[in-house]
């Protein structure tokens, strides 16, 4: 496979649709307006665990402007399908409380609310549980981790090995629940009409919402059209459809007419998904030049009582580093709890918290440099796979990191410098991220006044997708981008894969590109005539994607921070964070540069502010809004930049590309944490890192 | 109506209002249910969809809109409070067509990226460029007897109730320095 000289890939194109989002012409989900539109809004349960006993609908439906609370009793049957999160109000079970037990229908959204607040419902509670522990007895070993990876692994011996080496660093790391919490809330607008079933949706996949949502009301594919041109972020959150998407087009079906329905951001934190809390325990095996013998990564996650999700926190561990004998594994706990979910980077964004946190540990113990100790346990093949890389340039990113951040004559030793009240300190940390490519489709059309239209059912979730395949397929058609018209995020047009595990621009650059290929092929064939209905081609890449040869694909970066520690009250303030990545060929430097940066700020909030409080008593999240549960602001966020380091790869996609989108997040914490050991000494293995871990360790 | 003992709730009609609204230069009269909030009368009844719903709690920033000028949340505003009032949403910012040179600069350096959190950013950075030339001061103003300086720390201090959660923060305050200075 070659890559293709291009002159518009490469170049800083400003947005597509940048336009559209800044003179609010945008249209996302809920700003659907059908005629004769009705309002709902859920009630969700105050009980963790039991059995809904009745629900007052009678009372609710004598308010004025009501027209129907829908509950399990009376709402439309749904047809069986496996994932019981979309089973929605077909039986009085309660798996944990904030699920949704009825939903009220009406038409003004004051009315709904208030009937919402109103209506009765009566439990038969049971006891639940909802606390994770590492040695929690309903622990299990699920038949495998997201996606699809091995739930363990093991090489050599690694007990013997741990045992005779000279240096064993062995601690536990936790890190919280978190929620997504992108800015838009997830909401459905849905439509019945003779053709079936439309809906209006916040989602990073209309032709996945579209596949899971009609099997539930017994409709063909064909019958289901999901409308998806904005998203207003998603993070993974929006990347499998739930319950609300369901919940719509029912009411919707129940009442007759078309139905609008948000997820308000209290409900979020129940009903939308979120990432496992994990308990991690990490044993590092190495000589005393820090060359490792062994490691062993064990996680322990939660998941609901009604469906499994086993993050793959581990999965990163087996293809880090070198070391002949190595150890991981994943554990599970069904809980009353809510179902979580993908959130950016599942797997590696906590899994390298605890990996980096403890290779940082080896260097203190061992007296090697933090750089040098990763670039001297650099593997030369895939360590449990045995495969060649197809490109690997992480020691390029530490060395090319190290020296654009001034890491050179850093001085170890912790808790000495000091600028005014703060204590100062450096971090480092690795990132890296797998290449991911689905099977998509795409066409491309030359039309009869000029220009050309290109279609897709892709997202454009804010990455940046819209603007990047468009200059992909400028680059295949060789006209400006002007000249081309992106069409994406409706199920109608070709079916394309989810925007998830940074695949987005692989998986659908391909398609689009042999689908410009394929027309251009068609129009040579017509010496470039256009007929009066225009010229269209297609692609799938299906047969493409198959014929790839197996090879550890994987992009990789090195963060760098520097933190300021207030002496007097633990505030930690990060004052510069720089990355430094090799992902392939970047499409696009301007979009490129705000995913890293964007994916490590919400790596730096991880790191100092997000945790979801499992309240015990009342079995749910406790901190259910954005003033409890805190997200970086602007005032958090000071010197952050990213750069890349060029790389040829082959062995990837025609674009020679590799995925962005959560790299940015992978190993950030780590860095932070790091750097606060550093500045004060104290080593904060439980994210966040709050200001009582820093005076409680006695800054 | 807290449908205390077993009487039920009490059934009253919404109470409403006609009010005159003025927004973006029109003059619109509607009657709106006092329960409604500015977001949602312009929004779901005025089909203005640029100011954005992110948590209906004042907590995001999303619905940032101008009351006379100033930056205002409209899901905190009851819409009954501002009928004689000039209310500008990001749809009003600009002429008809042209960019606000605030919303050419988030274009030109990327201070977004899903989009969301923009128009409340755009609204929010309009008004704090204006306070800081009013000279008004903020918690990091070092010297409040001197005029403001639209320096990095003062415009990330400003803008900390617009939470863009995509991480566009860095470009956000490039883009209003850009057009503050
Ligand atoms: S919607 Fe008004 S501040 Fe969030
Ligand atoms: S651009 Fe997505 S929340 Fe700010």
């Amino acid at each position: 496979m070659t890559t293709v000289a291009a002159p518009y890939a490469g170049t800083a194109l400003d947005r597509v649709d940048g336009p559209e989002k800044v003179t609010g012409r945008a249209r996302y989900a809920y700003e659907n307006l059908p005629a004769d539109l009705a309002y709902a809004v859920v009630v969700q349960a105050t009980v963790s665990r039991g059995e809904v006993r009745a629900v007052d609908a009678d009372s609710v439906l004598q308010l004025p402007g009501m027209i129907a609370a829908i509950w399990h009793e009376n709402a439309p049957r749904l047809a069986p399908v496996e994932d019981a999160e979309l089973t929605v109000l077909q039986s009085p079970r309660v798996a944990y409380r904030g699920q949704v037990v009825a939903i009220v229908v009406a038409e003004t959204l004051e009315s709904a609310t208030e009937a919402a607040r109103l209506l009765r419902v009566d439990y038969r509670a049971e006891p639940h549980d909802v606390e994770l522990r590492a040695d929690h007895p309903g622990m299990y070993r699920p038949d495998h981790v997201n996606p699809n990876y091995a739930t363990d692994s093991e090489l050599g011996d690694p007990d013997t090995a741990l045992a005779f080496a000279s240096v064993v660093v062995d601690a536990t790391y936790t890190t919280p629940a978190q929620h997504h919490n992108p800015i838009e809330p997830h909401a459905t607008v849905a439509l019945w009409d003779a053709d079936g079933l439309t809906l209006y949706d916040a989602t990073q996949s209309a032709s996945g919402v579209r596949a899971t949502i009609a099997p539930l009301f017994a409709l063909p594919p064909e019958s289901v059209r999901v409308i998806s041109p904005y998203v207003g972020g998603g993070f993974g959150g929006k990347g499998a459809p739930h319950a609300q998407v369901v919940l719509a087009a029912l009411a919707a079906k129940q009442v007759g007419r078309p139905v609008k329905l948000a997820a308000t951001r209290r409900q979020m934190f129940a009903v939308t998904g979120y990432r496992t809390p994990t308990v991690q325990r990490v044993r590092l095996g190495a000589d005393e030049d820090g060359r490792l013998s062994a490691i062993v990564h064990e996680a322990f996650e939660q998941t609901a009582t009604i469906k499994e999700f086993a993050e793959q926190t581990t999965v990163v561990t087996r293809m880090m580093y070198a070391a002949p004998h190595r150890r991981t594994s994943h554990r599970l706990v069904r809980l009353d709890v809510p179902i979580p979910t993908w959130m950016r980077a599942p797997g590696e964004t906590p899994g390298m918290f605890a990996l980096e946190s403890a290779m940082d540990e080896l260097a203190v113990a061992c007296g090697i440099d933090p750089v040098e100790l990763r670039v001297r346990n650099e593997p030369t093949i895939d360590p449990e796979r045995g495969l060649p890389f197809s490109s690997r340039n992480l020691v390029a990113c530490l060395r090319e990191g190290a020296e654009r951040f001034g890491w050179a004559g850093r001085d170890p030793e912790p808790g000495v410098r000091r600028r005014g009240r703060q204590l100062i300190g450096t971090g480092v940390a690795s990132s890296t991220y797998p290449v991911y490519r689905l099977p998509s489709q795409a066409s491309a059309r030359a039309e009869p006044g000029g220009g050309f239209t290109v279609r897709i059912a892709a997202a454009d979730i804010g990455t940046g997708a819209r603007t990047v395949l468009t200059q992909i397929a400028a680059d295949a058609l060789r006209v400006p981008p002007a000249q081309v018209r992106m069409e994406v995020g409706d199920s109608a047009l070709p079916r394309a894969s989810v925007a998830g595990g940074s695949s987005g621009t692989a998986s659908w650059g391909t398609a689009v590109l042999r689908a410009c290929e394929a027309l251009m092929a068609a129009l040579h064939r017509r010496s470039g005539d256009v007929p009066p209905g225009g010229l269209e081609a297609s692609a799938d890449t299906a047969e493409e994607l198959r014929s790839q040869r197996p090879l550890s694909r994987h992009a990789y970066g090195a963060q760098f921070a520097e933190v300021g520690v207030d002496l007097d009250t633990g505030e930690v303030r990060v004052l510069r964070l720089l990355g430094a990545f090799a992902a392939g060929r970047i499409i696009n430097p301007k979009t490129a540069r705000s995913q890293f940066i964007g994916g490590m700020t919400m790596g730096l909030s991880m790191a100092l502010l997000e945790e979801s409080v499992m309240d015990l008593e009342f079995g749910d999240y406790l901190n259910r809004d954005l003033a409890q549960y805190h997200v970086a602001a602007c005032a958090d966020v000071r010197d952050v930049d990213a750069f890349w380091i060029e790389e040829e790869d082959p062995e990837l996609n025609p674009m020679g590309s590799k995925g962005i989108g959560e790299i940015g997040i992978v190993g950030t914490a780590a860095a932070i944490a790091n750097a606060v050991y550093h500045a004060t000494g104290i080593r904060v293995r439980d994210l966040p890192i709050r200001l009582d871990r820093l005076i409680g360790g006695g800054i | 109506m807290n449908g205390e003992g077993n009487s039920g709730p009490v059934f009253a009609d919404p109470i409403t209002a006609d009010i005159l609204l003025s927004v973006n230069g029109d003059e619109r009269p509607i009657t709106v249910d006092t329960r409604e909030t500015l977001l949602d009368t312009l929004r779901e009844h005025l089909d203005l969809i640029g100011a954005k719903k992110g948590c209906d709690h004042g907590q995001c920033g999303a619905c940032t809109v101008l009351v006379d000028g100033r930056r205002v949340k409209s899901c905190l505003t009851l819409t009954v409070t501002v009928d004689d009032r000039e209310i500008t949403t990001v749809e009003g910012l600009a002429a008809d067509g042209a960019l606000h040179p605030m919303q050419a600069a988030f274009v030109e350096r990327d201070a977004f990226q899903c989009g969301y959190c923009t128009p409340g950013q755009l609204c929010s950075a309009v008004a704090m460029v204006r306070e800081v030339a009013d000279g008004w001061p903020s918690a990091v103003t070092a010297d409040v007897s001197g005029p403001a300086v639209l320096d990095d720390d003062e415009i990330r201090e400003r803008m900390s109730g617009n939470l863009c959660r995509c991480g566009a923060y860095v470009n956000i305050v490039a883009a209003i320095k850009q057009v503050g200075s």
